[in-house]
């Protein structure tokens, strides 16, 4: 009886402090981020017409924890415009594993160096010999105000065939 | 279940160790007194285990660390819960560890041949104090950041080496970043880990020596375990459940508002070192070496040297009486510190403006979603609430007052010699100003230039006007209201927006009577000043179009003789424009202040 006493009270002590401490610590699992919002990257003039796509920084409010960070870098993606008044986007992050891709001029594909995925120019589909499990995530996009073009940006998750947004 | 066992006791010999924890003879048999010891390593336990979970949200730097902490309190759930539970812990184990050095010396626990174990005791008090020290700052809110300064600059007073050792403690010449991550490397590296060391190196020179038994002994020998086992882990429950109960009762540990070496603080330390605070106050000038080194040093010298006079019996009561001695002292001082400052009306004041700015900056990091990179200072730097009494008592208090006081709520130091300003452009204040019985007063025109005479026996324009409305009949007396209404409207007071928009009608007359006069008065107020987008027809008469809006009491306290204005009929009120010593943004913070005119999160 004593035994058990001092082994259920010892545990109560023992544990009390490391439960405060963990609901603390699970704080982020709690934590949503607001839905993606479109963003203002650059205007149609500055994308060629020949259809090489060009990266673009994209700028918009962060928030971190408890800071908000107005207009800073929160990512980038590449734009191609593939008709005279229409674009394309891509996040630059990998499907892969996260690292940034790159566009390769000389084969018109999209190369990410972390593991050596390949992409598709026009449909970001992954090749054959990939490990990524999907190919790259195209992005919403809208052309306002005669030329400004607007991204919906946002970030998936990846190392999954399916494309599921980061919320 | 048992082959695993014998197998992990085959490689580790895991059970000796085990057994020889547990089975300790207690001489006598259990007893509640010898638990101090075990509840100061629970109450350290709980630190360890609270502190690295605090770690993992907190932020050492200038800009980051209270907005850190506010994060932890404010947004994380739970936070305030663990936050409290290691602030207020910290508080039971100072308790603790008196008792505990208390049971030792009464029951001799610290002769020989203990003497080495009871000196590791002593560092570990000294570590204990260390941790809270350096605790106290890591919040970086206004109470850490002033008395952690005042503990700084004693050291940089250290005989021989103080100044390079302030400049090394402090991470440079002036506190900033690096003061924050010395005092976190401090608090959760160099002193836990000596703290383990000395803790380890302490229980195991206790189980050499044994228990010290009290006698006369009460029964049969038992064992450690599970007879004292129990005992120890009720008083940990107790500890804890101290430490929950003040955690529930004070909401949990306070948070200041952010360091800021331009706004003055009441520094104080924690209570366990209000004794030494308040043994500072005796030694001026250079004897301040007496009150932070030597008496401290001597004290500490004396209970270091105890258990070598506690071999002989006389020396151990010359010990009780010396303990005795020293707790009088500490006590007394203690309790005189806290008489002082309960006492001291200035003192409440700064602590009563301290919470008021605490809590109001919590109030502006909520309701901005999201601190400036530049830390949460700025925001309270902006904010016409905290700051508009703060530079009202300094910029405008020398001659005019805010209900009675300078602002902060500090009594003026001379009488005022200018208009009360609280509630300035609204229609109660405008009443009072038209009112023959208390425009002299030192609510208005008290000890102005307006109230002498002139050559003529006169006051001035505006004074003889107001004495001739004492006789006003009924309805002079609602048409004067009605003037009132419509030249406060003018303030757009956000406070007075309803009654304005109500009585539309009300002053729509009023704006006519300011034209056309008071029945039975020979002077209109247009006569004199401008309204209504007419300009003053009369030199150095105030325009009253827009009177105590914020743009005309900005204009105005930028330079009250323009033609605008005073003109020349302006007293003493400065030119700041030209002066330079009151800023545009202080004068709007001001005036923002004074119209009652800030963001209020919440009430939208």
């Amino acid at each position: 009886m004593k035994r058990a006493t001092c082994v259920c009270l010892g545990g109560a002590v023992t544990l009390a402090p490391f439960a405060a401490g963990v609901v603390v610590l699970c704080d982020p699992l709690r934590r949503k981020i607001g839905d993606a919002e479109f963003v203002l990257i650059t205007t149609l003039d500055a994308l060629p017409v020949d259809g090489v796509p060009r990266k673009f920084t994209v700028r918009a409010d962060k928030e971190d924890a408890w800071n908000k960070f107005p207009d800073t870098a929160v990512g980038a993606i590449y734009l191609r415009r593939i008709a005279d008044s229409k674009v394309h986007a891509f996040n630059v992050v990998c499907p892969h594993l996260g690292c940034a891709i790159e566009y390769r001029g000389e084969a018109k594909d999209y190369l990410c160096p972390c593991h050596n995925s390949t992409f598709d120019l026009e449909t970001g589909t992954q090749s054959p010999d990939s490990p990524s499990a999907r190919g790259l995530d195209s992005l919403e996009t809208k052309i306002e105000n005669g030329g400004e073009i607007w991204v919906r940006f946002q970030n998936f998750h990846t190392g999954i065939s399916e494309k599921k947004p980061i919320v | 279940m048992k082959w695993l066992t014998d197998w992990l006791d085959d490689r580790t010999g895991y059970r000796k160790i085990v057994r020889e924890i547990l089975v300790e003879n207690i001489p006598g048999g259990a007893r509640w007194r010898y638990s101090w010891g075990s509840a100061l390593t629970f109450a350290i336990f709980i630190q360890f285990v609270t502190g690295i979970f605090l770690w993992a949200a907190y932020s050492p730097s200038a800009q980051t660390a209270w907005e850190s902490v506010y994060f932890i309190e404010e947004e994380m759930t739970g936070g305030w819960l663990l936050r409290g539970i290691h602030h207020y812990t910290a508080q039971v184990m100072t308790v603790l560890l008196l008792l505990h050095l208390l049971q030792v010396i009464i029951d001799g626990a610290y002769k020989a041949p203990r003497e080495v174990n009871f000196w590791f005791g002593v560092c570990l008090l000294l570590l204990s104090l260390g941790l809270s020290l350096t605790g106290y700052l890591l919040p970086w809110d206004q109470k850490g950041y002033w008395a952690t300064k005042v503990a700084t600059n004693l050291a940089a007073l250290t005989p021989g080496i103080g100044e390079p050792l302030q400049r090394l403690i402090v991470g440079g010449a002036d506190y900033g970043h690096h003061t924050l991550t010395r005092f976190f490397a401090l608090h959760a590296g160099v002193l836990p880990a000596l703290l383990i060391v000395l803790i380890v190196a302490h229980i195991y020179l206790f189980r050499r020596h044994g228990i010290t038994p009290k006698k006369p002994l009460r029964g049969p020998d038992a064992k450690f375990w599970p007879d004292q086992v129990l005992r120890e882990l009720v008083v940990c429950l107790a500890v804890l459940a101290a430490v929950l109960a003040l955690v529930v009762w004070k909401g949990g540990a306070e948070l200041f508002a952010p360091a800021d070496p331009s706004e003055h603080f009441p520094a104080r330390p924690d209570w366990y070192f209000m004794f030494l605070f308040q043994l500072l106050k005796y030694f001026e000038g250079d004897r301040v070496l007496w009150g932070a080194f030597h008496i401290p040093g001597m004290a500490l010298l004396l209970l270091c040297l105890m258990p070598l006079f506690g071999r002989w019996k006389i020396g151990h009561r010359f010990n009780l009486v010396m303990l005795a001695c020293m707790l009088g002292g500490v006590a007394y001082l203690t309790v005189v510190a806290f008489q002082k400052d309960t006492e001291d009306e200035e003192y409440q004041l700064a602590l009563k403006n301290a919470h008021r700015d605490a809590a109001r900056i919590k109030e502006l990091a909520k309701a901005t979603e999201g601190i400036p990179p530049q830390g949460a200072a700025v925001l309270l730097h902006s904010d016409p609430y905290t700051q508009g009494p703060k530079i009202f008592a300094t910029k405008c208090a020398g001659c005019h007052s805010y209900e009675g006081q300078d602002g902060t709520g500090a009594p003026l130091e001379e009488p005022s010699s200018a208009p009360d300003l609280k509630g300035v452009g609204s229609r109660a204040w405008l009443a009072g100003f038209m009112d023959p019985d208390q425009i002299e007063t030192g609510k208005y025109f008290a000890r102005t230039r307006f109230v002498e005479l002139d050559e003529d026996g006169e006051k001035s324009r505006m004074v003889e006007f107001v004495h001739g409305l004492r006789d006003l009949d009924a309805e002079g007396k609602s048409q004067l209201e009605k003037i009132v209404a419509a030249v406060s409207a003018d303030a757009e007071l956000r406070y007075q927006a309803e009654i304005d928009a109500r009585d539309a009608s009300l002053i729509k007359e009023g704006t006519d009577l300011f034209f056309n006069g008071i029945s039975g008065v020979k002077k209109a107020c247009a006569d004199c000043h401008g309204f209504d987008g007419e300009e003053s027809s009369s030199k150095n008469t105030p325009d009253l179009n827009g009177w105590a809006s914020r743009d005309w009491l900005i204009r105005f306290t930028r330079n009250p003789e323009h033609r605008d204005f005073y003109g020349a009929g302006n007293d003493r009120m400065p030119v700041f424009e030209d002066e330079k010593t009151f800023t545009d943004e202080e004068i709007a913070l001001v005036v923002d202040w004074l119209r009652e005119d800030w963001p209020m999160p919440g009430a939208e």
